[in-house]
């Protein structure tokens, strides 16, 4: 595929930017990439486009959606220029964005949510929050290194419902970002739409 | 200069005598860690970059666990000095190519780098030579406990360590372990490994390559995962489990070859050496897999007049910024690929 600025050099940069469910796709060789400002970075490329994909499909609620419409006091940001960058403005972005940036949290985090190891200074400085974080930390910890077998995957078809988190769901996820990073956008597409029609 | 004394000599952590180091060449641990109170890195004007820089160089070079440090103003420094400390790995490109006020705090050993102002206001890392996981992050969790009684990071007790990019988020843990894979590479057998790999959310990047794509079969395989798994059982996976593996299939697939191919793996060998020993013009791109062949060569102990050590130094004594650091002035590329192959033709000759 030829790059669509330059026109000479081959496409090796692809982007999928989803714009009020319009989608764009734009491919540039490394080159123009540079040129026009894109960094690539392998792993947070991926991220960001799974963010923006799943961004697109999932109807945020009331909170989701009063996010989207916030910028941080602090430093300004907002979930547009997160979407840019994929880098937050400072540690607030945290809670400003909880809703948002779950989503994106779990995909990178293999499902995760919750904080488990050290703390800051070393366990002996603050007793207390060791204590209550280990035990909020037990509830979510799960062995992620299990391989389900093709029946288990069936049952989980019969057990589905169209709910957001639901075997389901979870499971056109885990295509859609097998498909992104097969780069197969079609799919990715397809599957965005299934998706966003259980909701 | 330090740096020129870094120039001339091998790093510890490049060193043969350590577990597996046939295989793996070297381990690395390291912490994403932020200031409270400040933005991050992306927000940050020059003014609050200084502030944050100094704030932390200041707690670094006031440990006294740290033996003999010293620190490295990226901003003002050359582009030349930047790139040999990219070559060494103390420093990111990332950091490299930043903005504003940014540097690194290096022991003298090399053993240990804290990047402030990259993509977070403090990436510590620790290394060590061979598979050493253990020591590694046994070092760099009583650096992080000594930097965190001086400082306030940034913390959440639900979420862990709050990091600019939420990939990083959590315990900041990023634990890699370069590894040297020729037999896997010659067998065919290294898309297997990167299935595997994303299976087990493991990410995999050739090393002294552009890019992606690797030069040398040298690989780099780090965890991805950072929230939700303790740094003692992420340390722990690579140490018993996902290292252990990958050796076993690569000494397999050595052993193939030694009994299958001898011919075609001896006759690679051998030309690599030939050529290493009469180049008069060599690329570091044909240097790295020239000498990557060359070092599978003594590890499986068809060529014995060369060692290891020597190897290792001249993967980095060959790379652009050592050889024109060394030389004490700038080189042309064509000035560069003589006196490349004139430093292999001297060492191995
Ligand atoms: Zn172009
Ligand atoms: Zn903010």
């Amino acid at each position: 595929m030829q790059c669509n600025i330059c026109k000479t050099r081959t496409a090796t940069v692809h982007l999928t930017e989803i714009i009020d469910g319009q989608r764009t796709e734009s491919h540039l060789c490394q080159s123009c990439a540079q040129k026009e400002g894109i960094t690539i970075k392998s792993q947070l490329s991926l991220n960001e486009l799974l963010g923006s994909l799943i961004a697109a499909h999932q109807q945020p609620d009331e909170q989701g959606r009063g996010e989207a419409e916030k910028s941080c006091p602090v430093c300004g940001m907002t979930m547009e220029i997160f979407r840019k960058q994929a880098l937050l403005g400072c540690p607030k972005d945290y809670e400003i964005f909880e809703r948002n940036l779950q989503v994106i949290i779990e995909k990178a985090h293999d499902g995760n949510l919750t904080h488990k190891g050290k703390i800051p200074g070393g366990i002996s400085t603050s007793t207390n929050s060791v204590e209550s974080q280990t035990a909020s930390s037990s509830d979510t910890t799960k062995d992620k290194k299990e391989i389900k077998t093709e029946n288990e995957m069936d049952s989980t078809h019969s057990a589905s419902s169209g709910q957001a988190g639901s075997p389901r769901v979870k499971e056109l996820e885990k295509q859609l970002e097998q498909a992104v990073r097969n780069e197969d956008y079609e799919l990715a597409a397809k599957l965005r739409d299934q998706l966003k029609a259980m909701q | 200069m330090r740096l020129n004394e870094l120039s001339s000599r091998l790093s510890q952590w490049f060193c043969s005598e350590s577990p597996l180091s046939d295989i793996v060449i070297s381990s690395r641990i390291r912490l994403a860690r932020n200031l409270a109170g400040h933005k991050f890195i992306s927000r940050c004007d020059d003014r609050e970059k200084q502030e944050i820089l100094q704030t932390l160089k200041d707690a670094i070079l006031s440990l006294d666990l740290l033996g003999d440090i010293f620190f490295v103003d990226i901003a003002g420094g050359s582009g030349l000095e930047r790139d040999l400390l990219i070559e060494r790995q103390l420093i990111s490109r990332n950091l490299a190519a930043g903005k504003g006020p940014r540097g690194v705090v290096i022991a003298t050993n090399e053993l240990f780098a804290a990047q402030i102002n990259e993509e977070d206001h403090l990436r510590l890392a620790v290394f060590a030579a061979g598979l050493n996981l253990d020591k590694c992050w046994q070092r760099i969790n009583d650096i992080d406990d000594a930097i965190g009684r001086k400082i306030e990071y940034a913390f959440s007790p639900k979420l862990g360590f709050l990091t600019a990019c939420p990939t990083n988020l959590g315990s900041g843990i990023r634990v890699s372990v370069m590894v040297h894979l020729p037999g896997l590479k010659m067998t065919d057998q290294l898309k297997k490994l990167f299935e595997a790999a994303k299976d087990m959310n493991l990410a995999i990047r050739g090393l002294f390559g552009e890019g992606t794509e690797a030069v040398g079969d040298f690989f780099q395989i780090s965890n991805q995962v950072t929230l939700g798994i303790s740094e003692e059982k992420t340390v722990e996976d690579f140490m018993t489990l996902i290292i252990p593996k990958i050796v076993e299939y690569e000494r397999l697939a050595r052993d193939r070859l030694m009994v299958k191919d001898a011919n075609i793996l001896d006759d690679k060998i051998s030309r690599a050496l030939a050529l290493l020993k009469s180049a008069r013009l060599i690329s570091s791109h044909e240097a790295m897999f020239l000498l990557s062949n060359l070092r599978m060569g003594v590890n499986m102990g068809r060529i014995k007049e060369i060692s290891i050590d020597t190897i290792n130094e001249l993967f980095l004594l060959t790379q652009p910024a050592h050889l024109q650091i060394n030389k004490g002035q700038n080189l042309d590329p064509e000035q560069r690929d003589i006196l490349r192959a004139e430093t292999l033709r001297a060492k191995l000759n």
